[in-house]
C-alpha cells in the first residue's frame, strides 16, 4: 500500500522535491542564520551620530526635525521605543537583532542599523 | 426579433463543472483557520493540476481565472488587496505550468508541477506585497516560513492530484 503510494512520485519529482528543499533550507539559513550583528550606527540625516556595541544596554534619544527619536538597546538587540513620525513604521518594526537589518524614521531623518564584523552589503535600499 | 442562442460546447461544460468544484475547495478552505496568516493549503490547486492534465493549459486558465473571480466574489474580497494575491499567485502559477507541462511526463508528475507551481505562486505573492502593498517592511524575513508551507503543501496537493490522476478520476462521467 505504502509502496503504491511511493509510486506516485516519479524520479523527476524526487529531483524537484530535492532542489527545492534545498531553495528552502537556504532561505532559512539565509535569513535566519545569518551571524548577529555587533555593532549599531545610528544615523541622523546620513551623518553617523552615535557607533555604539550592542553587548551593553542603554538608551539613547535622537534629535531630529520632528522631535525626539527614542532607541533602546537590550539582550543583543536594537529598537526604536518611540519615533514623532506619522505612520511608526521603525516602531512597529520591533527588535531587530542581524547583521544588515535596519529601522529607519524616514520623517524624523533617524535610521538605525545593525552591522557586523565586516559589511555584507554596500548599500540597503527600502 | 431574433433569438441569440448560446450553445455551450462539451468544453464548456468541463470548465463550468471543473472551476465550481474549485470554487468550492476554495470556500471550504477559507472557512478553515489558519496558524499563520497567508499559509493554506490550496485545494483548489488539485483542480488546476487535473483540469491542465485531462483538458490543456487553455481550460486551466479559465478555471483558475473564474475560480479566482468568482470565488472571491462570493467571499467578498472581490478587487481587494487579498484578491490581488490571488490573482497574482494564480498567474504566476499558470505561467509556470505553461512551462512546466514540457517537461518529459515519463519522469516529472503531478508532483514536480504542483510543487513548482506552489513556489512560483508563493514568490509571486511575496512580490505583491513587498512592491506594492508594505514596501517598507522586509516581508522576505518571512519567506522561510512561506517556501517552506509550499513544500508541504505543494508535495501533498501533488499527491493527491497523482492519485487521482491514477485512474480514479474521470471528470467526463461525473458530469
Amino acid at each position: 500500500m505504502l509502496a503504491n503510494k511511493l509510486a506516485l512520485i516519479k524520479l523527476g519529482d524526487w529531483l524537484i522535491l530535492g532542489l527545492s528543499l534545498v531553495v528552502v533550507l537556504s532561505l532559512f539559513s539565509y535569513f535566519w542564520l545569518s551571524p548577529a550583528g555587533q555593532k549599531l550606527i545610528i544615523k541622523r540625516g546620513g551623518v553617523v551620530f552615535l557607533s555604539a556595541s550592542l553587548t551593553r544596554p542603554f538608551t539613547v534619544a535622537v534629535p531630529g526635525p520632528l522631535g525626539l527619536t527614542q532607541v533602546e538597546v537590550a539582550n543583543q538587540r536594537v529598537r526604536v521605543v518611540s519615533d514623532p513620525s506619522p505612520r511608526q513604521l521603525c516602531v512597529r518594526q520591533g527588535w531587530i537583532s542581524h547583521e544588515g537589518e535596519a529601522a529607519i524614521c524616514l520623517p524624523n531623518q533617524v535610521s538605525v542599523e545593525i552591522v557586523g564584523a565586516t559589511r555584507r552589503y554596500d548599500s540597503l535600499n527600502y | 426579433m431574433t433569438v441569440l442562442t448560446i450553445k455551450p460546447s462539451a468544453e464548456d461544460h468541463h470548465i463550468a463543472y471543473m472551476a465550481a468544484l474549485a470554487i468550492v475547495l476554495m470556500l471550504m478552505e477559507a472557512a478553515l483557520p489558519s496558524p499563520i496568516p497567508g499559509v493554506k493549503p490550496g485545494l483548489a490547486n488539485i483542480v488546476t493540476l487535473l483540469v491542465l492534465q485531462q483538458y490543456g493549459l487553455r481550460a486551466a486558465a479559465w478555471v483558475t481565472g473564474l475560480r479566482v473571480v468568482a470565488g472571491s466574489i462570493l467571499l467578498g474580497s472581490f478587487l481587494t488587496p487579498g484578491f490581488m494575491l490571488s490573482l497574482s499567485g494564480a498567474l504566476a502559477s499558470l505561467a509556470i505550468l505553461a512551462l512546466a507541462r514540457y517537461l518529459p511526463s515519463r519522469y516529472f508528475g503531478m508532483v514536480s508541477l504542483s510543487v513548482l507551481a506552489a513556489f512560483a505562486h508563493i514568490a509571486a505573492q511575496l512580490a505583491v506585497v513587498s512592491v506594492w502593498l508594505m514596501p517598507s517592511v522586509n516581508v522576505f524575513y518571512l519567506s522561510p516560513v512561506f517556501a517552506l508551507a509550499a513544500w508541504v503543501f505543494g508535495l501533498s496537493n501533488g499527491l493527491i492530484a497523482a492519485y487521482l490522476v491514477e485512474g480514479k478520476f474521470d471528470a467526463t462521467s461525473s458530469t
